[in-house]
């Protein structure tokens, strides 16, 4: 019988020690990088040293003691509850929810209307595949801030709400903002029952994949599944006493009531960066489809599958290789162009924290709390994308 | 191997256009569609913008119930919306300058006139775009805050580029260095400035520098908002230039010490000719992105084309013509962008054409 041999068993010299592993990994010239590296130190402490006497002479501690102090400015609209007077802590907290509130819907509706202008493009129809390209060229050689600031104009320029432009006699456009329907959960906050909803049918498309993957009307089972949930969430809230309901906006005197209103600036904000990401993303899913070879089309074709069966078996788990990375990366533009919003004044992070800058000087603070918050998102994004990167990695090579 | 090049049979254009509209009833369907989309979308903006449109007179002309669009205000504000507050008995200056920027970029572009001779043409033309900007012996000194508009625009943009290669090749060779506290200074360094928004950087700029600079010392705000738009750029080109110098297959380099040259030699001689060669087009499309990106310059208040166009409409003369402002400055931001991108996808097809001989 033979026992597996550990590790400290084999035989042989054992592997590099700590410090010739660090010889290694600093390579040549340790010397000279060494004092590279004390240069670059001493630069930061000669500039942070100046900066800490300019910002005494201005009369300012250096720190983050500001942040508990009563802050003395409104934000136009937030997630978090916020008025004057509470503390800087909670008004860049309120930026901080604005920013990810715009990047989430805008990531989400970005994707809807990319996915379907690339296939638009793809569909083969001269004239609509002509009007997406130009559409694609006018929105990314036109700086995105241009955009932006033409949106917002135009959402200003809009008729008063008694004017407003409806369409289908629910959405209406009105230099107040945009109203749209909404569903309302009476006596339940929407971030509690959206939660809900959504883990139900996450939780319904899981167990499916667990049940059925590979079986046979896959996707119609995972869509019942879907509904299934819905429904019994919507049977749940109702028997325990929540009456969900529709609201739809409605023009009474000088207002619009009812239903989910976006402000100006939100809905500028929102519809900027959405049709803008949504021209590169279109360009992310017609490389993605077209950088499948045409062979695995026509062996499809040849083994007898229908066009959707292609599209769905073959082609999309080879293109999403190629497009998730990128879509990704444009998900994250996305979110730092959504720093953008200072300029037409949609109370993101930056905006806010411009805004804290401004009434304390504590300007290098409110810059660190810009950095740190963007860095956070930008490396969790990047480690969650290697961390794909290589199980698609080893996927393919399990495959050969 | 000799290959017969036979160009493959082409349908005639009636052909083409018939079946990519009507192919079968669902395309010819999807082409009803897109028209009425399109006519929908496109004939209230015809009638705003070329029928109902007052294209000369005053603001009052505009002022009417019936007008459309106002491109008397175009007319207009145009000298104040290509130079700013550059003033006006001087602005042969700037309109000099963009041709000097215009003829230099058209021979630059060619890939015949390509040659390290183009450097110092470049780094003279910087100079004497400063000076003609800033006034020198003879002419009238004009202050960088008065400098605008495109000129401002172009120049940025161009020093940008221009100042950023060579912090972005040292990056670049860096983060590929197997010397380990060097790498990893380029990867913070990269990491850092591509993670936050561009308008942290012009913010550190223009709030931070003023005070991280020993007290008595002071830069520009324009050279202040230079250095931040290089030094976010040298990040992203650094990424760039990495990408070609992956490329290079390892066998070369070998090859090229095993011959005898220096490190030194091999990058110059053998790796960077070649990986850079490779990402021309990339560094052009980056270029557009810094064109596009110095219109983040009216965030913090300087005067690009972009500020100008919409500062040409709060005269208290042409107020609130801001949509015709914005189209007029989407013009020149589009012309300049969609002839960089056209260009780029022609060199790569050149390049390309000529690495497979």
């Amino acid at each position: 019988m033979v026992f597996p041999m550990t590790r400290h068993s084999r035989p042989g010299p054992s592997g590099p020690g700590p410090v010739s592993r660090l010889r290694t990994w600093i390579g040549p010239l340790p010397l000279l990088q060494g004092l590279l590296f004390v240069v670059v130190l001493l630069l930061f402490a000669f500039l942070g040293q100046n900066t800490a006497d300019s910002m005494h002479r201005m009369g300012l501690t250096p720190g983050f003691a500001f942040l508990s102090h009563q802050s003395n400015f409104e934000i136009g609209e937030s997630l978090l509850s916020y008025s004057a007077g509470d503390s800087y802590a909670r008004a860049l907290g309120a930026g901080i929810a604005n920013t990810i509130k715009v990047a989430v819907v805008g990531c989400l509706l970005a994707t809807v209307l990319g996915v379907a202008l690339g296939i638009a493009r793809l569909s083969g129809n001269l004239l609509l595949a002509s009007f997406v390209h130009s559409y694609v060229e006018l929105l990314r050689n036109t700086p995105l801030l241009l955009q932006l600031f033409l949106w917002s104009a135009i959402i200003h320029a809009l008729p008063p709400p008694r004017g407003a432009y409806s369409f289908l006699g629910s959405i209406y456009l009105s230099n107040r903002g945009v109203y749209l329907p909404s569903l309302s959960v009476e006596g339940l906050p929407a971030v509690v029952w959206l939660s809900v909803v959504v883990l139900a049918v996450l939780a319904a498309l899981v167990l499916c994949r667990r049940l059925f993957a590979g079986s046979a009307f896959y996707l119609p089972k995972s869509a019942g599944a879907a509904l299934g949930a819905l429904a019994l969430c919507y049977l749940t809230l109702t028997s325990l006493g929540f009456a969900a309901s529709v609201e739809i906006p409605a023009k009474g005197g000088f207002n619009i009531r009812g239903g989910l209103s976006l402000t100006p600036e939100f809905a500028a904000l929102l519809i900027g960066l959405v049709v803008n990401a949504s021209a590169s993303i279109s360009e992310i899913v017609r490389s993605g489809i077209q950088s499948v070879k045409s062979g695995q089309w026509e062996a499809a074709r040849a083994l007898g599958l229908k066009p959707a069966q292609i599209l769905r078996l073959v082609v999309l788990p080879q293109a999403l290789r190629v497009i998730t990375p990128l879509m990704i990366s444009s998900f994250l533009d996305l979110t730092k162009n959504s720093s953008l919003a200072v300029a037409i004044g949609y109370p993101d992070l930056v905006s806010v924290a411009n805004t804290t800058a401004n009434t304390t000087g504590q300007a290098l603070e409110a810059i660190i709390i810009i950095a740190a918050v963007y860095l956070t998102i930008s490396l969790a994004v990047s480690a969650v994308m290697n961390l794909y990167n290589r199980r698609v990695v080893l996927r393919e090579e399990g495959k050969r | 191997m000799s290959q017969i090049e036979l160009a493959p049979p082409v349908a005639p254009d009636w052909h083409r256009w018939r079946d990519g509209l009507f192919s079968g009833w669902a395309n010819g369907l999807v082409t009803l569609a897109t028209l009425a989309a399109m006519l929908w979308l496109a004939l209230p903006f015809f009638r705003w913008a070329v029928v109902d449109a007052v294209w000369s007179g005053t603001s009052a002309d505009c002022a009417t119930e019936t007008a459309g669009a106002c491109w008397a205000f175009v007319g207009a504000k145009f000298r104040f919306m290509l130079f700013a507050f550059f003033p006006p008995p001087l602005q042969w200056r700037p309109a000099l300058v963009l041709t000097l920027i215009t003829a230099l970029l058209t021979v630059s572009a060619l890939p015949r006139f390509w040659s390290f001779r183009l450097v110092p043409v470049w780094l003279l033309a910087l100079v004497v775009i400063w000076l003609l900007m800033a006034g020198t012996a003879g002419m009238e000194p004009v202050s960088t805050n008065h400098w605008g508009g495109l000129p401002i625009t172009l120049t940025v943009s161009i020093a940008g580029l221009a100042f950023a290669f060579p912090i972005a090749l040292l990056l670049a060779l860096a983060r590929q260095s197997d010397m380990g506290i060097v790498r990893c200074l380029a990867i913070a360094f990269i990491e850092v400035l591509r993670g936050v928004p561009m308008i942290a950087v012009l913010y550190v700029a223009m709030l931070i520098v003023p005070m991280a600079l020993p007290s008595g010392a002071a830069i520009d705000k324009l050279l202040r908002a230079q250095i931040g738009v290089t030094l976010f750029f040298s990040a992203y080109l650094a990424e760039v230039i990495r990408a070609g110098l992956q490329v290079i297959p390892s066998g070369q380099k070998e090859a090229a010490l095993s011959l005898g040259l220096s490190r030194i030699q091999m990058l110059r001689l053998v790796v960077l000719p070649q990986a850079l060669i490779a990402v021309i087009p990339a560094i052009v499309n980056l270029s557009i992105g810094i064109v596009l990106n110095t219109s983040l310059l009216a965030v913090i208040g300087i005067y690009d084309l972009l500020n100008a166009a919409k500062t040409s409409a709060t005269d208290p003369i042409w107020l609130g013509f801001y949509s015709e402002a914005y189209i007029f400055a989407a013009l020149v931001y589009f012309a300049i962008c969609f002839t960089g991108s056209r260009y780029s996808l022609w060199l790569e097809r050149k390049l390309n054409a000529s690495n497979r001989r």
